[in-house]
């Protein structure tokens, strides 16, 4: 009922657009007044070469080699992909992989670096506080050299989005500092104390994409981000087309295609991005990130990061250095044992599950839950049957029917899965949260999305295979063809009477090879 | 800890099925007590004996199919007993309760794998098949309290347990003498005489205050509209149920009968009369929302609600059997599948629906 009078006031146009279904899980926003405190520098910082979705990074530096804070230490591959630096000053002790924050505990290529306690910085990037009279292009090799990738957690390369494109001329400019996740409280810290450098940082934006005003999206859990945010508009006489929104809190609010929806009532269209309708979104952190990198010349190589959970007495907000253990966080917190504790890497709605804490902070990394086994065996009990009663659909903030597709995904039926909209998905686990029968919706979700990727892949495998074989084919027969044309030519200009048993010898082998090698391109069909 | 699972999410709101089936016995705690206000012990042996026939037949069945017996916590077989039980006469003796009962858990559900995959509401189920098996006794309504003082008392246990276990004869006496026809089932009646259905409800004294408190004849849960509706405000307020079915299911219904009453009163009741009789209430709000066996999707929901109406005013007004409700909602199960599958919501980013 109360969807219905919603629907109904917003065509009444009485109240704001807003994105359907979510759902209102408890926040534990714990460490929502605990000021950043800076963290110091672990004895060994451990750099992943793929901290970003996209190609993975080629190490530049040796073992041996001293490095300084804001060097690059490994290069980008390829279009999709942002460069990693170093996080302070030390030597370069060991290369090889290292755990990476993935729930399989899966290793990547990593940068051991051993700090020297100098914390010298490389400070080769020129500071550009006339940003303003810089070419928008200029600005945007500047956001993909300091390595910026977006600090929500999906680690998007930044630079990709901040560009010009005269077909799809962006109006807006959204700055998300939703943090719908429970728990999590850095971007929330970062809008309180660092509110002029994110606000430059939207400014910065809206300059490389050209676009006239600018939202700032809160949800109105947090008064004092809005109210800091606010202010700091009104500090700036540059500010005109840019405002403040404060948003009820829903989860996944934070979404983007829920949030573009929210305050614009527009939806962007299936399989295209926010910037085909207007709209380009980006974190606060990652607003931050581009204010330090363009204004400072920094690269990006420390984040905030909430420690908190309900198994972790002292919770934090933390300025961490990239490359930290998350063991040390926690000890730093004070927990040190970690029986029967289940340790998150981002909220507990969308994060992933650690197998063990010896993994590095990363830039994906917004929060580090330590969770009481109790917490977790409550969100994962034993499966019971569907009865249909229809909240997962409710709670859809896509409006999928989440529980015919996961029977569909559980039973491989992904043909019908994906006609019934399987990739829509954008796996806020809204359903899972509200199943009374605590059908792991999502997981079903993430195996069928992974099912009909392997399909494809297997697919593309095969046509390849089947246009190597025809060239193959079409190359044989076309040797073929041109033996023979060679051979009659021979025939042609030589033909002596004398030698004429000789050459029909070579001519009935090499007919023989023919058929042979006819045969097996037959048997290859 | 053993961690069933590794994916997210990590947080869960809370709601279980046990919950869910527990706050549906709860609303229909207010139907329960009239039923026994009106037909004493009587309703009360009905709707115990029900209850654990359907506890004990479910244990056996999970026995039987290997699965915990502990699944019998979650409260759907108890729920089943008690649904069954409203639905039947109050003259029902105890073994025509437990075969019911049997019929609901074995046929209605566990044969088609137990909880979650039945087809049909397994209540509803249960009473169309001891409506067909025993004709007579599932039509023969006796006269709530009242009207039977002089010649019984229902609240007397041991008369009760006498006609329950063991049958009228015991004590010398006829259903034929207590009992009357359902306002429906006179006025089904009176029409295959040609008489016009103002003049039968008139000659039945026929009352819509009465119908709506619970004081017409009928089965033992149904016959009180206002605690139905107070059970399904309840559901509604909850969010066990979303208003899509009954408000559409009713709607229909009103819609469709005064029509056809502002066309000819003669021959069509009025909405009032369709809207208090048999079972339309108690189905609209509790059986028709049964989650297994009604669609998912809330336009899903609205056709389903639609279709239910219009089946059962049809089979009122036209039909052979007085009542229609039970069977508007079993043909509407069936039909779920497909509802589900035509009626999905637009997804986001989608321009318009594709099937």
């Amino acid at each position: 009922m109360p969807a219905m009078l919603r629907k109904i006031a917003q065509r009444l146009g009485m109240l704001q657009h807003s994105f359907t279904g979510g759902v209102h899980p408890q926040m534990h926003k714990v460490t929502a007044d605990l000021p950043i405190e800076d963290c110091d520098i672990a004895p060994l910082l451990v750099l992943p070469m793929k901290q970003h979705i996209g190609e993975i990074c080629t190490p530049l530096v040796s073992v041996g080699d001293r490095v300084l804070r804001g060097q690059k230490i490994a290069r980008s591959e390829g279009y999709l992909s942002v460069p990693v630096h170093a996080p302070t000053s030390g030597i370069v002790v060991k290369i090889e992989d290292h755990a990476i924050a993935h729930p399989s505990g899966m290793g990547l290529p990593s940068i051991y670096i051993e700090p020297d306690g100098a914390d010298e910085s490389d400070n080769s990037l020129e500071p550009m506080a006339d940003w303003q009279n810089r070419e928008p292009t200029v600005l945007r090799e500047r956001a993909r050299m300091c390595g910026l990738a977006g600090l929500g957690g999906a680690v998007f390369p930044t630079f990709i989005k901040l560009v010009q494109d005269k077909r799809f001329r962006i109006e807006t400019v959204v700055l998300n500092g939703i943090e719908c996740e429970p728990w999590l409280t850095n971007d929330h810290r970062l809008m309180v104390e660092h509110a002029a450098e994110i606000l430059e940082g939207m400014a910065i934006i809206k300059h490389m994409v050209g676009a006239e005003s600018g939202i700032i999206a809160i949800e109105d859990n947090k008064p004092d981000a809005v109210a800091a945010m606010q202010q700091a508009i009104a500090m700036r006489d540059d500010m005109d087309g840019v405002s403040v929104f404060a948003l009820p809190t829903r989860y996944p609010q934070g979404s983007e295609k829920q949030l573009i929806y929210t305050l614009t009532g527009r939806e962007v269209p299936a399989g295209k991005l926010p910037m085909h309708i207007g709209v380009l979104c980006q974190n606060v952190g990652t607003s931050k990130a581009l204010y330090d990198a363009v204004v400072l010349g920094q690269p990006l190589t420390e984040r905030i990061v909430t420690v908190s959970g309900d198994a972790l007495s002292e919770p934090a907000n933390l300025r961490v250095r990239l490359g930290t253990p998350v063991r040390s966080l926690f000890a730093r917190q004070g927990l040190e044992d970690f029986s029967g504790i289940q340790i998150l890497h981002g909220g507990p709605m969308m994060g992933e599950r650690l197998k063990e804490p010896d993994v590095p902070v990363v830039k994906a990394s917004t929060g580090l839950l330590a969770m009481s086994a109790q917490a977790m065996g409550a969100a994962h009990t034993v499966e019971q049957p569907c009865i249909r009663c229809g909240h997962c659909g409710e709670a859809c903030p896509v409006s999928l029917v989440p529980n015919l597709l996961a029977d569909q995904c559980r039973s491989d039926q992904l043909e019908k899965a994906e006609a019934y909209d399987l990739f829509d998905c954008i796996e806020c686990g809204a359903c899972s949260y509200v199943c009374p029968s605590n059908i792991p919706l999502v997981h079903y979700f993430r195996y069928g999305k992974g099912q009909i990727a392997l399909q494809r892949r297997e697919q593309q495998f095969a046509e390849a295979s089947r246009k190597r074989s025809d060239a193959h084919e079409s190359r044989l027969e076309r040797e073929k063809a041109e033996k023979a044309a060679r051979r009659s030519r021979v025939r042609k200009t030589h033909a002596p009477k004398a030698d004429e048993a000789m050459s029909d010898d070579v001519a009935k082998s090499e007919s023989g090879k023919g058929k042979s090698s006819e045969s097996v391109v037959e048997e290859s069909k | 800890m053993s961690l069933i699972m590794l994916s997210s999410p990590h947080a869960h709101g809370g709601d279980s099925v046990r919950v869910i089936m527990l706050t549906v016995i709860l609303a229909l705690l207010p139907a329960t007590g009239v039923s026994v206000y009106l037909f004493g012990w009587m309703a009360f042996l009905l709707i115990a004996t029900c209850i654990a026939a359907a506890l004990l037949t479910e244990a056996i069945c999970l026995k039987w199919m290997d699965r915990p017996v502990s699944t019998l916590l979650d409260n759907s077989a108890a729920l089943t007993g008690l649904f069954l039980a409203l639905t039947l006469p109050a003259t029902t003796p105890w073994w025509m309760a437990v075969l019911g009962s049997v019929f609901a858990i074995v046929l209605g559900k566990q044969v088609y794998g137990g909880l979650g995959y039945n087809i049909f509401n397994p209540a509803l189920a249960a009473r169309v098949i001891l409506l067909i098996s025993f004709p007579l006794q599932m039509t023969t309504f006796i006269m709530p309290m009242s009207a039977l003082e002089p010649v019984i008392n229902l609240y007397d246990f041991s008369i009760c347990a006498t006609l329950f276990f063991v049958g009228p004869e015991a004590l010398n006496l006829g259903f034929d003498a207590i009992s009357m026809a359902s306002p429906l089932g006179h006025i089904k009646t009176e029409a295959t005489l040609g008489i016009p259905v103002t003049d039968a409800l008139a000659a039945y004294q026929y009352s819509y205050l009465n119908a709506f408190l619970g004081f017409e004849t009928g089965s033992i849960g149904e016959t009180s509209a206002l605690a139905l509706l107070i059970g399904g405000i309840f559901l509604l307020a909850r969010h066990s149920i979303t208003w899509h079915i009954p408000f559409t299911y009713i709607v229909t219904v009103l819609v469709l009968a005064g029509l056809f009453n502002a066309l000819n009163p003669e021959q069509y009741t009025s909405p009032m009369f369709h809207l208090f009789a048999g079972g339309l209430i108690l189905c609209a709000f509790f059986m028709a929302t049964d989650p297994v066996s009604s669609p998912v999707t809330p336009l899903g929901q609205v056709v389903f609600g639609i279709g239910c109406g219009v089946i059962t005013w049809a089979i009122r007004t036209w039909g052979g059997y007085p009542e229609g409700a039970m069977f508007a909602v079993l043909l509407m199960n069936c039909a779920v599948p497909l509802i589900d599958h035509y009626f999905r919501p637009r997804v986001y980013g989608h321009s318009g629906r594709r099937v």
